[in-house]
């Protein structure tokens, strides 16, 4: 599946059946700073992703001057 | 996932709350959540004026939604901070969010009306952007207020934010920012009541709440922020919060509760030295206050 980062702004190809908590663990990520949006949706963390899913995984931490 | 309140299909889950919900109940949810925030720390009635500064990111932008779908009469207030194609882009975010519900979003241009920017300033104070920005910003949003004639200014500080500048905070023991740091400060000569209603909601519920609400945001970050003391501040936090769910409201809720009463006499004490910026007049505890003399030293640097 295409998977979309952000941070620098990139696309990565990963191989499905997948959860999206593995997802998150295989990309080195922590589940509270990212959404997981398939196509235009958010998915919960025990949906499975598949090959012809289209991902963005959006991070929601902002910083500076709050 | 089911949602918890209804039993249909999920599309997020917050542990802290043990809960997962479908769209509907989310934003339900979050509204709630604000409400209660308003509600228990007594920030603000349905007859007065609020002002919300947006910045055109998910904070600020599900903030102005949340307080007109809970019926506030609210006008927004956007600061251009002279950050490049950072600020052209999040400025067309406010406007575009203000245009389509049909609100009103008043720009102050910090360029154009004092004659530097963000950038010129971290330069000319030899100090990080976020720095000058956040002074900036304290500055000219009360004066937004004050002039504006708003009952109150509201910002998009959020539980995670709250939670990294009170763990900064405590790591340092800087107890006379620890006795101002509340959800609610009081108006006073000069100064507009400055409320936080989103402190019960995390961010990544503020980011889904506008995914589920289809409201277009920046997701970019500030390019002047990155690698800055508060963002290694909330990776810290939620490496603990992955690990324990509910840690970081525990730790800032449990603050508000136990802790803020004990300083009340620091934060009187800090009151008390507040005078008037003798250039300006805005509040101020020196004679010639913060903004005054970032205005001077940026001046001086471009003079040289």
């Amino acid at each position: 599946m295409q998977v979309r980062l952000h941070n620098p702004k990139r696309d990565v190809e990963v191989s499905g059946p997948v959860q999206v908590t593995e997802l998150v663990r295989i990309l080195g990520l922590n589940r509270e700073s990212v959404l997981i949006i398939r196509g235009d949706s958010l998915v919960t963390h025990d949906e499975t992703l598949h090959d012809d899913d289209v991902v963005e995984i959006r991070p929601v931490i902002s910083g500076g001057s709050r | 996932m089911k949602c918890k309140p209804c039993g249909q299909p999920a599309v997020i889950d917050i542990p802290r709350h043990r809960a997962a919900f479908c769209a509907g109940c989310f934003t339900t949810h979050c509204q709630e959540q604000v409400r209660r925030a308003i509600s228990s720390h007594r920030m603000m009635g349905h007859s007065e004026r609020v002002l919300v500064a947006i910045s055109g990111g998910k904070d600020s932008l599900a903030l102005w939604h949340i307080l007109v779908a809970l019926g506030y009469h609210v006008d927004g207030v956007y600061l251009g901070l002279g950050i490049g194609d950072y600020s052209d882009t999040s400025r067309d975010y406010a406007e575009r969010f203000a245009t389509l519900h049909g609100l009103t979003l008043h720009v102050v241009d910090i360029p154009a009306d004092h004659g530097f920017a963000i950038p010129d300033a971290a330069r000319a104070t030899k100090r990080v952007p976020c720095s000058a920005c956040g002074l900036s910003k304290r500055h000219l949003l009360n004066r937004a207020a004050l002039d504006g004639g708003y009952d109150v200014l509201a910002t998009g500080h959020n539980l995670d934010d709250e939670a990294a500048v009170l763990f900064g905070n405590v790591l340092q023991w800087q107890v006379g920012y620890l006795a101002r740091q509340r959800p609610v400060l009081a108006a006073a000569p000069g100064f507009a009541r400055r409320v936080k209603p989103l402190i019960r909601m995390g961010e990544r519920e503020t980011a889904a709440y506008c995914v589920i609400n289809r409201i277009d945001y920046l997701v970019d970050e500030c390019p002047m922020a990155a690698g800055n003391k508060h963002l290694r501040y909330k990776e810290t936090l939620n490496a603990m919060e992955e690990r324990t769910p509910g840690v970081k409201a525990t730790f800032y809720l449990k603050f508000l509760d136990e802790m803020l009463p004990v300083l009340d006499g620091v934060a009187e004490e800090e009151r008390a030295l507040v005078g008037e910026c003798s250039r300006c007049g805005s509040p101020s505890s020196a004679d010639v206050c913060a903004f005054c003399l970032l205005v001077e030293r940026v001046a001086d640097s471009t003079a040289r």
